[in-house]
C-alpha cells in the first residue's frame, strides 16, 4: 500500500530521517515504534505531504508518486490523524470534516448534505459524534473521532495515526483499538505511530522500529516480544532501575492541602489535592498526560494566577499560596519546567544570559549603582561553572540557546536550577526528547540532589522513569490524587489501573 | 562575521530602494544619476547640508529609539506620532504657562513635561494590553488620531493668539530655549536650527543601549520580548514589563518635543511632525533594533529629507515625494528580508555557520 | 438642534460611510485569512489617485474606476507577496506601504500634472457619485454569503483560525491568503476611487486622511463580521457627517462652538473601548499576523 524508499530529511543540523525504508502492506495494521525524536512522525509527515523529503521516493500502490502537499496525499487515499489535532476550534464538526473536500458546488456550501453523510459514516464505523457540535466544546476523545471521520470522509484507504493513545485512558484505548480492527476488516490499512510497546503487541500485524532517524528493524508482531522491541528501540538492554541508596528522609518541606486549580474559563484541572514532600525523598506523580500534572506543578511554582487557586501550599511551614514565582524561588524552590522551549529558555539569548534567568536581579549577578547593572564577568563565570558541571556541549557561553540539542538545553536548565541549591525541586518531564546518554546523566543528578537533602517532586509521563526514581509514588487521575504506592513493590498493572481511575 | 550579516541586509535594502527609486525617476523622464547627485550632494555640504541633515535626523533618532525599545519587549509602538504630539504640546504648555520662571527651573520642567507626557500617552496602550490583552498596534493607531484631535482642540480653542490664522500656540518663555549648536561650533551659523537636542539624542542612544543590555530592567524587558512565558517562569511580571517598555518608548518619542519646541520653533505648531513617528519604524527596522543602527539610519533618512528639498527645486519632474517613496521601499525590503536571503545564501555568502 | 437630524444628514452619513464599508469589507477578506491589513490606507490612496488620474486622461470614469481597482490590486499584491511569500512582519509591511503611498501619488502627480500632489479638477459629468454606494450596499450581503455559505468562505475562515489544520485538510493556505489579500485590494481600491471620482472631483494629497484606519477600526468594532462591520461604518460615517454639519451651525448653550475634534474622536475611542472588552468581546481570527511556516 505505502512504501517509503531511501527517504532522507534534515532540519538544520538535525538529521531527522536518514535513508529510511518503510513498507506497509495493504489491509494490515502497521506499527512504527521508537523513542521520542527517533524520526517516526517526520517520516509519516513526509508520507502525508506535510514535509517534503530532501531525497528518496514515496510509492503508493507500487507507484512512485509526488506528494508535495497534504492535498496530494488525500487525493491518493492517504489520511492522517496528527498527535496535536488539526481542527479549527470555533467551527462545527461538519465544517471541520468537509473543509477542503466540500460537497456541493463552488458557490454553495451544502452542510446539510455533509451532515447526513457524516452520520452515515459515524454509524458504519461506530464513531458517534454530533455533526453540528462546535469542536472546542468536545472532549479530546470526541475530537479524535472527528479526526478519524475527516479521513474517512475523504475516502482514505490508508490511515496514519500519530500517537493516538497519548490522550486516552486504557479503557478508551480498548474501544479505540476495536475501531481500528473494524477498519482493517473493511479493507483499510492503518499505520500507528507509538512509543508504547504494549500497544504494538496488542494491535499491530507488523512493526517497524526506528532509532535516531534510522529504521533498525521490521518484524512480524507475532514473532517478536517486548524485550526484543525495547532492545531495538534503545540499542541496548534497557536499564530498568536507577541505582540509588536508601532515602534519608528529613523534615517536611512542602505541604499541599486541598489544592484546587481551575482554568481561566472555570473548568477544574486540579481537584482538592493534598500531599507532602519531605527532605531527602523523591515523590513521583504518575498519570496519563493531561490529568492535571502541568497545572499542579505550575501552581506550586507560582505560575498560576492566585484567583485560579484554592487551598493551601505551605513551604517549610510558611504559607506560600499567594506568592509569585520570584519570591518562591528566593525561598529555595527550583523548577525544571516540562516544556523547555515554552518556559525554560530564551532561545535567542546566549547561554550566559539564559544561565541567569530567575536570578538576574540579585547578587552576584548584578552590581554597581545600587545593583541595577548586570555584572558580565560574574555572569560568565557562573555560566561556565554550570556548563562544566553539567557537561553542556558545545561549551561556549556565547552561543544562542537555540543552537543546542534538546539534551544539552535540558542540561543547561537543570544546571541553572541546581545552582540555586534548592530545598525543594519541582521537576516535570526531565528527560523528554533527550538522548539516552543525557537521560542517565540527568537521573544520576536528580538522585544526587535528593541524597544531598533536597525534597524532589517529580512528574513524568514515562512510567518507567517515575517508578525507578521515586521513593513514593502518587497517582493522579482527572486532577485527583487517587492513590499512593510503593514504587519498589507496585506492579505496572496496579499503577496502570489507578491511572485510569479504575480503583 | 556577525557584524557583516547585521550590516549586509540593511545595505542591500537601501541599495535596492535606490534602484527602484531610480527606475521611477527614469520613467518620469529625469536622470537618476543627476537626481541622486543632487539628493546626496546637497545633504553633505557644509554648513547648511550637514547642519540640516543632523537637524532632520534628531527627531528620527528619538522615534527610532522609541520603536526599538518597544520591539525589544515584543511590542509594536505605532503610536510615536501621537506620543510626540502630546509631548510637544505639553512641553509648550509648560513653557507658556510658567514663562516667567528662570531657565534653571523652566528648562528642566519643560524637559520633564516632554518625557512624562510621552510616557503617559504610551502607557495607555501598555496598560490596555497588560490589563485587557487588547493589541497595542490597533490601540496606538487609534490613540494617534485621538492625540492629534486633542492637541488640535487645545491649540485652536485655548492657546492660539487671537486672530492668528496659523494653528500654533503663543511662544514659550525665553528661559525654556535651548541653544543652537551654531553657538558652539565654529562655521555653523545660528540660523540653522540644529540644537542641543541632537546632543541629547546621541546621549539617548548610549543610555538606551546601557538600559537594555546592561541593566536588570533591560534584561527583563528583552526576556519578555524574547519569550514571555519563559520570562514569567523567571519571576518577571510580563504586565509590568509591557507597561514599562511602552512608557520608556513613549518618553523617547516625547523627546522629539524638546527638539521641536525648545530648540526650533519655541512654540507648539500644529501638525509639525512630518510622519516622524512612522519613520521611526523605518529607522528602527533598518537599524536592526540596535541604538548604533538607529543612529546610522536616522542620519541616512535625515540626509534624504534634506536632499529632497533640493531635488524638488532643481529638477523638472521630481518632487520631494521621492524621499517618501525611498523610505517606503526601504522598509518593505527590510521587512521582506527573505527576498534577498534566498539569492544570497544560494551564492554562499552567508551560509549559516556550523555550531 | 433639530434641523441637523434631517434626510440630508442620513444621506451624507451614507456617502461618508461608503468608502469605509468598501475598505472594511476588503480588510475582512484579508484579516479573516490571517493577514493583518493596516495597508488599507495606502491601498485606498492608490485607488483614489489612479482613478482620478486615469479618468482625467481618458475622460471616462468607468475606466478610472477600473484603474482604481487595478492599483488597489497591485498594492495589495505587494503586501501579499511580502507577507505570504517572504514572511515579512505584516504590520511592518503595511506601514511601509502606507509610507510609500504617501510618496508615490505626490511623485507621479508632480511629474505628470506638475502639481504638488493633486490631480486636475474633473468635470461633473466625469464623476460617478452613486454607483460605488450601490456597490458597497450590495457587497455586504455578498460578503456575508461568500464568508458563510461557500466553500471558499469556509476555507478562508479556517485558514485565518488554524492554517495548519486547513493545510492538513488539503487546503492551500497560500492560495487562500493571496486571494483574501487581493480581494482587499479590489474593494479598498473601489473605496479609494469613490473618494476622488465620486465624493469629490479630484485627488488631493493624503485625501484619505485616515479613512483606511477608520475602516480597520470598523472591522474590529464589527468583530470581523460583515453586517456588524457595515453598521460600525455607518456609525462612523454618521459621526463624521454630524461633525461636518455642526461646524459653525450648532452652538453650545454658552454660545461657543462645539469643538469638532471631540466628535471626530468618537470612532477611535469606541474602538479602544470595544477592543478592551468593555462592550462585548472582539476576538480576532486566531492566526492573524502569523506567517504560516510549514516545516519547523
Amino acid at each position: 500500500m505505502l512504501e517509503l524508499r531511501n527517504i532522507t530529511k534534515r532540519f538544520g543540523e538535525v538529521l531527522a530521517n536518514d535513508q529510511i525504508n518503510i513498507k506497509v502492506e495493504a489491509g494490515t495494521i502497521h506499527a512504527i515504534v521508537g523513542e521520542n525524536g527517533a524520526g517516526k512522525s517526520t517520516a509519516m509527515r513526509i508520507a502525508y505531504g506535510f514535509y517534503t523529503a530532501d531525497s528518496g521516493e514515496i510509492l503508493i500502490d507500487n507507484q512512485v508518486c509526488q506528494i508535495a502537499t497534504p492535498h496530494d496525499a488525500i487525493a491518493r487515499g492517504v489520511g492522517m490523524v496528527h498527535q496535536h489535532f488539526m481542527l479549527v476550534a470555533p467551527m462545527t464538526v461538519a465544517e471541520n470534516i468537509v473543509l477542503g473536500a466540500e460537497p456541493g458546488s463552488q458557490v454553495s456550501l451544502d452542510l446539510a448534505k455533509a451532515a447526513s453523510e457524516i452520520r452515515k459514516l459515524s454509524e458504519e464505523f461506530k464513531l458517534a459524534v454530533d455533526p453540528n457540535a462546535v469542536v472546542e466544546n468536545l472532549s479530546v476523545g470526541q475530537q479524535q473521532r472527528v479526526e478519524l471521520l475527516k479521513a474517512l470522509y475523504r475516502h482514505a484507504q490508508l490511515l496514519i495515526l500519530d500517537e493516538p493513545t497519548a490522550v486516552l485512558t486504557p479503557q478508551e484505548v480498548e474501544e479505540f483499538f476495536a475501531i481500528l480492527r473494524r477498519m482493517r476488516q473493511q479493507g483499510k490499512t492503518v499505520v500507528i505511530i507509538t512509543h508504547k510497546l504494549s500497544e504494538v503487541l496488542a494491535i499491530s500485524d507488523e512493526v517497524t522500529v526506528m532509532r535516531d532517524g534510522r529504521v533498525v528493524g521490521r518484524l512480524q508482531t507475532k514473532e517478536t516480544n517486548a524485550a526484543e522491541l525495547a532492545r531495538l528501540m534503545v540499542g541496548r538492554e534497557v536499564l530498568l532501575r536507577v541505582d540509588k541508596p536508601e532515602a534519608k528522609i528529613g523534615a517536611t518541606k512542602l505541604k499541599v492541602s486541598d489544592l484546587s486549580v481551575t482554568t481561566k474559563d472555570g473548568s477544574s484541572r486540579v481537584d482538592k489535592v493534598s500531599f507532602e514532600v519531605r527532605a531527602g525523598e523523591i515523590v513521583g506523580i504518575a498519570g496519563v498526560e493531561g490529568n492535571g500534572q502541568t497545572e499542579l506543578i505550575e501552581a506550586l511554582s507560582g505560575l498560576v494566577e492566585s484567583s485560579q487557586i484554592s487551598g493551601a501550599i505551605k513551604f517549610e511551614g510558611k504559607d506560600i499560596t499567594r506568592l509569585g514565582a520570584r519570591l518562591r524561588r528566593e525561598l529555595g524552590i527550583a523548577h525544571i519546567p516540562e516544556d523547555r522551549h515554552r518556559r525554560g529558555l530564551l532561545l535567542e539569548f546566549d547561554l550566559a544570559e539564559n544561565s541567569i534567568l530567575g536570578v538576574h536581579y540579585r547578587k552576584p549577578v548584578v552590581a554597581y549603582a545600587g545593583d541595577i547593572f548586570l555584572d558580565n564577568a560574574a555572569i560568565r563565570r557562573r555560566a561556565n561553572e554550570i556548563i562544566e558541571a553539567f557537561d553542556v556541549r558545545p561549551a561556549n557561553p556565547d552561543l544562542p540557546a537555540r543552537s543546542l540539542s534538546g539534551g544539552n538545553q535540558q542540561k543547561l536548565i537543570i544546571g541553572r536550577e541546581f545552582d540555586l541549591h534548592p530545598k525543594l525541586l519541582l521537576v516535570s518531564q526531565p528527560t523528554r526528547g533527550v538522548d539516552i546518554g543525557a537521560i542517565e546523566f540527568i537521573h544520576r543528578k536528580l538522585v544526587a540532589l535528593r541524597d544531598a537533602g533536597c525534597a524532589v517532586l517529580l512528574v513524568s509521563a514515562e512510567l518507567e522513569e517515575v517508578t525507578s526514581l521515586s521513593d513514593r509514588l502518587l497517582i493522579i487521575h482527572k486532577g485527583r490524587i487517587v492513590g499512593e504506592v510503593d514504587p519498589k513493590t507496585a506492579t505496572n498493572e496496579e499503577i496502570g489501573l489507578m491511572m485510569t481511575g479504575g480503583h | 562575521m556577525k557584524l557583516i550579516s547585521e550590516l549586509i541586509f540593511p545595505l542591500i535594502a537601501v541599495l535596492a530602494a535606490f534602484v527602484v527609486g531610480g527606475i521611477l525617476v527614469l520613467i518620469v523622464g529625469d536622470s537618476p544619476i543627476q537626481t541622486y547627485k543632487l539628493l546626496l550632494g546637497s545633504a553633505l555640504s557644509w554648513p547648511d547640508g550637514i547642519g540640516y541633515t543632523l537637524f532632520n535626523a534628531t527627531p528620527l533618532i528619538f522615534t527610532g529609539l522609541a520603536v526599538l525599545v518597544g520591539f525589544r519587549c515584543g511590542l509594536f509602538n505605532i503610536g510615536c506620532e501621537g506620543q510626540l504630539y502630546v509631548a510637544a504640546f505639553a512641553t509648550a504648555w509648560v513653557g507658556i504657562t510658567y514663562a516667567s520662571l528662570s531657565a534653571w527651573l523652566l528648562l528642566p520642567l519643560c524637559f520633564l513635561a516632554a518625557v512624562f507626557a510621552g510616557a503617559l500617552w504610551a502607557a495607555i496602550p501598555g496598560v490596555l494590553k497588560a490589563r485587557f490583552g487588547s493589541h497595542e498596534v490597533i490601540n496606538t493607531i487609534m490613540l494617534n488620531f485621538i492625540a492629534v484631535a486633542l492637541v488640535g482642540y487645545f491649540t485652536q480653542y485655548h492657546y492660539r493668539i487671537p486672530g492668528d490664522p496659523i494653528m500654533q500656540t503663543s511662544t514659550i518663555g525665553p528661559g525654556a530655549h535651548i541653544a543652537r549648536l551654531g553657538k558652539f561650533v565654529p562655521g555653523l551659523p545660528e540660523r540653522i536650527p540644529l540644537n542641543l537636542a541632537f546632543v541629547f539624542a546621541l546621549i539617548a542612544c548610549v543610555l538606551v543601549y546601557l538600559f537594555l543590555w546592561r541593566t536588570k530592567w533591560g534584561y527583563e524587558i528583552r526576556a519578555t520580548g524574547s519569550n514571555p512565558t519563559a520570562a514569567e517562569y523567571g519571576g518577571i511580571s510580563i504586565r509590568k514589563q509591557i507597561v514599562l517598555a511602552m512608557a520608556v518608548s513613549g518618553a523617547l518619542a516625547g523627546m522629539v518635543g524638546i527638539n521641536e519646541v525648545l530648540g526650533y520653533r519655541y512654540r507648539y505648531y500644529d501638525g509639525f511632525s512630518a510622519h516622524y513617528g512612522f519613520f521611526g519604524i523605518a529607522v528602527a527596522l533598518l537599524g536592526r533594533n540596535h541604538p548604533v543602527g538607529v543612529l546610522l539610519s536616522a542620519l541616512l533618512f535625515g540626509m534624504l529629507i534634506r536632499g529632497g528639498i533640493f531635488v524638488d527645486a532643481f529638477t523638472n519632474n521630481i518632487t520631494k515625494d521621492l524621499v517618501d517613496v525611498l523610505q517606503g521601499v526601504i522598509i518593505l525590503f527590510v521587512a521582506a528580508e527573505a527576498f534577498f536571503r534566498g539569492p544570497i545564501s544560494r551564492y554562499g555568502l552567508l551560509r549559516r555557520s556550523k555550531v | 438642534m433639530r434641523e441637523i437630524f434631517t434626510v440630508s444628514l442620513i444621506w451624507s452619513s451614507t456617502r461618508l460611510a461608503t468608502p469605509l464599508v468598501l475598505a472594511a469589507l476588503g480588510g475582512m477578506f484579508s484579516e479573516r485569512s490571517g493577514v493583518v491589513n493596516i495597508a488599507l490606507e495606502g491601498i485606498m490612496l492608490a485607488g483614489a489617485f489612479s482613478a482620478a488620474a486615469v479618468t482625467y486622461a481618458v475622460g471616462n470614469p468607468w475606466v478610472g474606476l477600473l484603474a482604481g481597482i487595478g492599483a488597489g490590486l497591485l498594492i495589495a499584491a505587494i503586501h501579499a507577496l511580502a507577507c505570504i511569500r517572504y514572511k515579512a512582519n505584516q504590520v511592518v509591511s503595511g506601514t511601509a506601504i502606507n509610507i510609500l503611498m504617501v510618496g508615490v501619488p505626490g511623485f507621479l502627480s508632480g511629474a505628470f500634472f506638475l502639481s504638488s500632489g493633486s490631480t486636475p479638477q474633473l468635470p461633473k459629468e466625469q464623476l460617478i457619485p452613486n454607483t460605488p454606494i450601490v456597490i458597497a450596499a450590495l457587497m455586504v450581503p455578498l460578503t456575508w454569503y461568500v464568508l458563510y455559505r461557500t466553500p471558499f468562505g469556509l476555507r478562508l475562515r479556517s485558514v485565518g483560525e488554524n492554517p495548519e489544520a486547513a493545510d492538513a485538510a488539503g487546503v492551500s493556505v497560500e492560495r487562500i491568503r493571496y486571494t483574501g489579500v487581493l480581494l482587499s485590494g479590489v474593494l479598498a481600491g473601489i473605496g479609494g476611487a469613490y473618494l476622488s471620482i465620486g465624493q469629490s472631483s479630484l485627488f488631493t494629497r493624503n485625501m484619505t486622511s485616515g479613512r483606511g484606519f477608520i475602516a480597520l477600526a470598523a472591522l474590529i468594532f464589527g468583530k470581523w463580521r460583515p453586517v456588524q462591520t457595515m453598521l460600525a461604518c455607518l456609525l462612523f460615517g454618521f459621526t463624521e457627517a454630524v461633525s461636518i454639519q455642526m461646524q459653525g451651525v450648532v452652538k453650545l448653550p454658552s454660545g461657543a462652538d462645539i469643538p469638532v475634534q471631540f466628535i471626530s474622536m468618537v470612532p477611535y475611542i469606541l474602538t479602544i473601548v470595544v477592543l478592551a472588552g468593555f462592550i462585548g468581546h472582539s476576538r480576532p481570527p486566531r492566526a492573524i499576523g502569523l506567517p504560516y511556516q510549514k516545516e519547523r
